[in-house]
């Protein structure tokens, strides 16, 4: 369900899966769209051979745009002002990742409603991969 | 004068100008794959006779989309390129990257400021910052170099549409989990 930025109120709370296990297919459809062809996001023989990690690892940006659908789902006449965060853990192919936003602050610009929000996104094991902050404002 | 010296000098020219930035057009099938790819079918991003898209005054990108900009870099250093040796595997397994000295240089930080919403048919001037750098020991990587890189995109009426600031770090060896 969506909400108007005008019926938030601090510790309001959403939380939604944003990627479901995770395919090496959707990290490949990501390093296209983006042009990051860093052989780390989609070269297993690479990653496992020359780098060393387990598999290959999905993209920061990936994980950061997947965390973007919670609250662009979530608040519908919101315009997005501010958006970032820290990368904490890798992620994987099979993860499965849950987003979280909080709003911590309600505030007015000018007439105009503008919400803060926390974010955080853990996968499957509770561990979190990627944490945040965004800023709305209402559409005039 | 080989081949190689050939592309060389003209990796040179290229080089010369890209100084002061390069140009990232804006165009919609880009944004459907981009928005495609983060698993997002809200039609804001492709579907121009939506009410929700009518309301916002047509198709926009989504939060992250600047990132595609890498598509359009002449020095973006993840692309394979005519004539040059990649270094992820082929009939071996390929070749750690000469930057990272035995260690992985990855992605920390992301942040975004937006200005003016992104539409297909814009073309945005992208130019790009260095920032801070600075030094950290960690239990996990070793000695960790973290860069800063502040890159703004500027719309063809010269409206600043959105600011990125990236903080990269570069780990001494490989990080275990």
């Amino acid at each position: 369900m969506s909400t108007k930025i005008s019926e938030l109120s601090v510790g309001d709370t959403r939380e939604s899966i944003v990627v479901r296990d995770l395919s090496r297919t959707q990290i490949v459809m990501y390093a296209g769209a983006s042009g990051d062809f860093n052989p780390l996001h989609s070269d297993e023989v690479y990653s496992v051979e020359v780098a060393g990690y387990p598999t290959v690892i999905a993209h920061g940006q990936l994980t950061m745009g997947l965390a973007a659908k919670l609250f662009t789902d979530w608040i519908v006449d919101g315009e997005l002002t501010g958006f970032g965060v820290r990368f904490q853990r890798q992620v994987w192919p099979g993860d499965t990742l849950t987003a979280t936003a909080t709003i911590t602050a309600v505030s007015d610009d000018e007439g105009c409603r503008v919400v803060d929000l926390d974010l955080v996104t853990v996968n499957q094991a509770g561990q979190p991969v990627v944490t945040g902050y965004a800023r709305l404002r209402e559409y005039n | 004068m080989s081949a190689e010296n050939e592309r060389s000098e003209a990796k040179t020219v290229v080089a010369d100008q890209s100084e002061g930035g390069f140009s990232f057009p804006i165009e919609a099938g880009h944004i459907m794959m981009f928005a495609r790819a983060l698993g997002d079918d809200n039609p804001v991003y492709y579907d121009e006779s939506d009410e929700e898209t009518r309301r916002r005054g047509g198709i926009t990108a989504p939060p992250t989309f600047v990132a595609a900009a890498a598509q359009f870099d002449p020095d973006w250093p993840y692309r394979p390129r005519v004539g040059v040796e990649w270094n992820g595997s082929g009939r071996g397994p390929g070749t750690a990257p000469v930057s990272s000295g035995g260690g992985t240089s990855l992605h920390a930080e992301q942040h975004y400021e937006y200005h003016v919403p992104l539409r297909p048919g814009d073309v945005l001037r992208v130019d790009r910052e260095l920032g801070d750098s600075w030094e950290k020991e960690s239990r996990r990587g070793g000695m960790l170099k973290f860069s800063e890189e502040v890159t703004r995109f500027v719309n063809q009426r010269g409206e600043l549409a959105v600011t990125a600031r990236r903080v990269r770090v570069v780990t001494e060896r490989t990080v275990e989990e």
